[in-house]
């Protein structure tokens, strides 16, 4: 299991993938804004996605999971 | 009026602590508790903890600011930039409140916040609009107006702004990945889907016009500040006058400022914002309406206080200059100093080590932070602002690379090393730059 993980505090602006998806090394799951900069996360390894824990409009510290993939 | 409150944070929050204590008004500040212990909170008269970091439980907290002011009994707020300063819901509370809202009228705020309804408004006034379309509900009726227009165009959300809800696409194929994410974004982001499509202008300038009208019926337009230094769609480094324009333009565009202003019943500060190609064919592309970020260098210019200016036109007063009297002088450049990495951008929060500015003649400091502030990742990268002027842009530009080469920030990362960088190149030396000019010379490098 996999947990991608917020890299600085923000507001989630996008949620490119859902549960269920197939994802590639590297892909950019979830878009944050933070401190006027979109950040893309990415997925480190592929897999599928087992679990979107967040919803655009989120507010969401560094370090919390955002996407978990099995 | 005798009690302000200002709903906003760091430097816009001081510079307006400034103006007040000038006038010898009272002054309410709110904070976060990220931001309990900025400057600007000691500064104020008295301040109110209003809420956790995040921004929506903060500066954008309605009913706490309004709290906040009913309970300490202010007589007008000023929201400064960002957060509330453009929501009409909160200027319509604020009056209902009977208290006076620092800014032009809720009717003009929501116009203007609603880019396809500001487009359309200005089209109606004879402003030379960017070409573009009105709503386009999905992505068949986008790709067919793209084509329309030709490629590359601009893919933006009507209630977009600051840089974020905005998607240059150079085909089809790129639209039609755009489009249904942008707009699902803005549904969620800004609560209004409704998108629009512009041509994309190469090689453009970006240029502002500052505008003032006071309820009697008296516009004024303040001259032009070039913004095309930017990353991102974000303003970087700012100068009056325009490096660019030549005297017909800048006469032109000043009119096509005030026409926008007239034609909407402009009252208080704001600024009109124009794309401009690479012929001086100028374009409207949206109008703020509040102050500017920016603001400082026409005040450099002109010789005047803007926050005065503006609680001066809220108390109901008459503008202080009629058209004419208006003569910028000299040249004036600001630098927003950012925490973030000088070449990627990638912001950089944390605690500031120490921050020293150099004494350099001609220039002023408008910052949010000192030695020891910690810059959060909840707000905007600003640190402050650095506004050097000089009797020529040359000598602005002579007395910004002494600033820089003295300047020290230890603690994070900061962007002082760009402006080092910039300020020493040939082609910004001659004025010769647009928007995509910073991206550029960083690949050179």
């Amino acid at each position: 299991m996999q947990e991608v993980k917020a890299s600085m505090a923000g507001t989630v602006l996008n949620v490119m993938v859902g549960e269920g998806d197939t994802i590639t090394a590297g892909q950019e799951l979830v878009m944050l804004e933070s401190m006027k900069m979109e950040i893309p996360i990415e997925g480190v390894e592929e897999g599928t996605v087992a679990e979107v824990k967040v919803n655009v409009g989120d507010f969401v510290n560094e370090g919390d999971v955002l996407v978990t993939v099995k | 009026m005798k009690k302000i409150l200002i709903a906003n944070r760091g430097e816009i929050a001081e510079r307006i602590i400034r103006t007040c204590n000038k006038l010898d008004l009272e002054t309410v500040a709110v904070y976060s508790s990220a931001d309990k212990d900025l400057p600007y909170v000691r500064q104020a008269t008295v301040a109110y903890e209003i809420g956790d970091p995040p921004a929506a439980k903060s500066y954008l907290n309605q009913d706490e600011i309004l709290r906040v002011a009913k309970e300490e009994n202010v007589d007008a707020i000023h929201p400064g930039y960002g957060f509330l300063s453009e929501n009409a819901s909160f200027v319509r509370r604020i009056r209902e409140q009977g208290i006076t809202f620092i800014g032009p009228s809720a009717e003009v705020v929501e116009a203007m916040g609603d880019k396809i309804t500001a487009r359309k408004t200005m089209q109606e006034a004879g402003v030379p609009v960017v070409p573009g379309s009105g709503e386009i509900v999905d992505v068949t009726e986008a790709v067919a107006y793209a084509n329309e227009i030709t490629y590359p165009i601009m893919l933006k959300a009507a209630a977009g702004g600051g840089g974020i809800g905005m998607q240059r696409c150079e085909n089809d194929q790129e639209l039609e990945k755009a489009f249904v994410s942008s707009q699902n974004r803005a549904k969620a982001y800004f609560g209004n889907g409704a998108m629009f499509v512009e041509k994309f202008i190469d090689d453009a300038r970006h240029i502002e016009v500052q505008i003032v009208g006071d309820i009697h019926g008296n516009v004024v337009h303040l001259y032009e500040r070039d913004c095309s230094i930017q990353r991102r769609n974000q303003k970087v480094l700012e100068e009056t006058p325009s490096p660019f324009l030549s005297e017909e333009t800048r006469r032109q565009i000043g009119e096509a400022a005030l026409l926008a202003a007239k034609h909407v019943n402009y009252t208080n500060a704001g600024t009109v914002e124009f794309v401009m190609d690479q012929e001086e064919n100028f374009y409207f592309l949206e109008m703020n309406t509040r102050l500017q970020v920016e603001h400082p260098i026409t005040e450099e210019t002109i010789g005047i206080d803007l926050v005065e200016w503006q609680i001066n036109v809220a108390k109901g007063e008459e503008l202080p200059l009629k058209q004419e009297e208006i003569k910028p002088t000299g040249h004036s450049i600001e630098h927003r100093l950012y925490a973030e990495d000088p070449t990627s951008f990638m912001p950089s929060p944390g605690k500031i080590e120490a921050l020293q500015f150099p004494e350099i003649e001609g220039v002023r400091i408008d910052s949010g932070y000192e030695s020891g502030s910690t810059v959060s990742p909840f707000y905007d990268p600003m640190i402050a602002k650095i506004i050097v002027s000089g009797a020529s842009r040359e000598e602005a530009v002579k007395r910004s690379i002494d600033f820089f080469a003295a300047f020290s920030l230890t603690g994070i990362k900061h962007n002082g090393p760009l402006f080092t960088q910039l300020l020493k190149e040939n082609n910004f030396q001659q004025g010769n730059y647009s928007t995509s000019y910073l991206a550029k010379i960083l690949v050179k490098k």
